[in-house]
């Protein structure tokens, strides 16, 4: 029988089945980076929207923060964000100090730099990586973890972990240079940044692979801002806004580098191609500060004398930093006691994650995977 | 975009200008300068910061809660951004401890919908008008909220202990 001569109605006594299909996804799967759960509703292949469902990986760190003290957090700012730990190092340094009101010595702040940006671009690795894995190209997830493991060895050498750093400290660094790590350093960089051109060849420009990012899951720039996207997901909307230039931090005013934004390159502005194209090219602009912050780095003390034990005035202080996931916002409440009496951190997953609800109506269910990658969420950031 | 020329005292004084004692009379001057807001008027407030064209705050930076158990109260702190402009200010408003309301200011922004379902988990504030005001990071069947000062851990969960003796006594 010939597939038009079918009776649908004579097939199907009731008629076709159209109600709104509900399934689950999560909160273990293989794609979704972490542990998080989306409820679909699912219209055939079509979803009329994703529902994320979040904390399975709440580990209450804002409430440890007020346990363990000024000091003992560091290593807990490490698991916010852990494949881009140095930035929340960074944050939680920079907020303590700002209550206190510490001035870290430049050459803290260069190793902070150079630490920060070495995550940015082993972050951003990962990403590029996952985002091809998810859609089916598995090759070059390798090649994206070759050169991290790169990086995970000069990080080791600086300071003994390849993951959870715990690097910086209240008021600068734990630790200087190791010797001869500037060159090592440069090494890595003259290996990895013709690499960047070889990934672009490998996928970024691969017809399947831009088919599958472009003109999906489009972001209106107004939508960004409203969602208060951050990071490279804002800037893949077109909005040129980094907090390393535009709220500057640190030493970053002495370095030239450039923001990539978004531009619609090969579909529609603010679609999850141009967000995966803001992570490689910022991974350029990460190399660039690099190099300038070796040349440039002074000599003195990596960090200032800050007392065992850490009592700030009363007072409250927020301060941002630019992570790998973008904005990152820390909010510290002092009472004048050596715990700090309230902590919020928020992260750009967090609102990455809150969006996909209203992103997700009327794309196709294989479709929230490519979602999930291209706004690089980091499910224990969504949860804390 | 345009950088504004508008700092924080020439927001504050707006903000005066147009709701009056709505707004303290004080400004905390610091990297994002602080104003107190009447509870009851914080979605007033905050509708006018986002639509008076010269202010446009088009952004909620952050919304924390802090359970002030001392002056029984829970302060809610609003960190605003206007990308149009480049400026900021963070608005405060405080909310009597055994009866947290403020309204919600999810409908101005939406991603004040997920921090505010985030304080009312964590601090027990409600938010009215929240189109959904459930949990977020902690189970549906969870008691209390683990970051009021005051917040007893509970001896077990569906029959899970969540005690454990030191590994140092072991």
């Amino acid at each position: 029988m010939n597939a038009i001569d079918i009776d649908v109605e004579r097939e199907t006594p009731a008629g076709l089945e159209t109600e709104e299909m509900t399934l689950n996804m999560g909160p273990q799967h293989p794609s979704t980076h972490g542990v998080l759960r989306f409820v679909v509703k699912a219209d055939g292949e079509v979803m009329r929207r994703a529902i994320p469902d979040i904390g399975y990986l709440h580990r209450s760190i804002e409430k440890i923060a007020e346990k363990v003290g000024y000091h003992g957090f560091m290593p807990y700012t490490d698991r916010v964000d852990y494949v881009s730990a140095m930035q929340c190092n960074q944050g939680w340094a920079m907020a303590c100090e700002a209550l206190a009101g510490i001035q870290v010595p430049r050459r803290g702040e260069y190793c902070r730099v150079i630490a920060a940006e070495l995550g940015r671009i082993a972050s951003h690795l990962l990403s590029v990586g996952a985002t091809g894995m998810d859609i089916g190209a598995m090759t070059p997830f390798t090649h994206a973890l070759r050169e991290r493991e790169r990086i995970n060895d000069l990080l080791e050498e600086l300071c003994g972990a390849r993951l959870t750093f715990n690097y910086m400290r209240i008021g600068g660094c734990a630790w200087d240079l190791p010797p001869g790590f500037a060159r090592r350093v440069l090494t890595f960089l003259d290996r990895f940044e013709p690499l960047i051109d070889e990934y672009n060849e490998l996928i970024s420009f691969n017809k399947i692979y831009v088919e599958r990012l472009a003109n999906v899951a489009v972001i209106p720039p107004e939508m960004a801002i409203a969602y208060n996207l951050v990071g490279p997901n804002l800037r893949g909307s077109g909005i040129k806004y980094d907090v390393r230039k535009d709220d500057p931090y640190s030493v970053y005013p002495e370095f030239e580098f450039d923001v990539p934004v978004g531009t619609g390159e090969r579909g529609t502005l603010g679609d999850s191609y141009d967000r995966y194209m803001v992570r490689i090219r910022e991974m350029k602009e990460s190399c660039r500060i690099v190099r300038q912050a070796i040349e440039g780095i002074p000599e003195g003390p990596v960090i200032a004398k800050v007392p065992r034990t850490f009592k700030p005035p009363p007072g409250e202080a927020y301060v941002r930093v630019e992570g790998s996931r973008g904005d990152m916002g820390w909010f510290v409440v002092s009472d004048g006691t050596a715990f700090p009496y309230r902590v919020h951190i928020r992260t750009g997953s967090f609102a990455a994650m809150a969006i996909i609800e209203e992103l997700s109506k009327g794309l196709m269910i294989a479709d929230l995977v490519a979602v999930i990658a291209s706004l690089d969420i980091v499910a224990p950031e969504v949860d804390r | 975009m345009s950088r504004s020329t508008m700092d924080a005292a020439d927001i504050h004084r707006r903000l005066r200008e147009r709701l009056g004692n709505l707004v303290s009379a004080e400004l905390k001057v610091a990297s994002w300068s602080l104003c107190d807001v009447k509870p009851q008027s914080v979605a007033e407030v905050c509708r006018f910061l986002r639509d008076e064209p010269e202010l446009a705050f088009d952004c909620l930076s952050n919304l924390s809660a802090v359970d002030r158990k001392g002056e029984d109260t829970i302060e809610v702190y609003y960190h605003l951004f206007s990308y149009k402009h480049r400026h900021r200010i963070a608005l405060r408003a405080a909310t009597p401890r055994p009866d947290p309301v403020l309204p919600t200011v999810s409908h101005i922004w939406p991603i004040a919908n997920w921090l505010e379902r985030e304080a009312f988990d964590l601090l027990g504030v409600r938010f009215a008008g929240h189109p959904d005001l459930r949990r977020l990071l902690m189970p549906e069947d969870w008691v209390g909220h683990p970051l009021r000062k005051d917040f007893v851990e509970p001896e077990e969960y569906h029959g899970i202990s969540t005690r454990r003796e030191s590994l140092l006594k072991l």
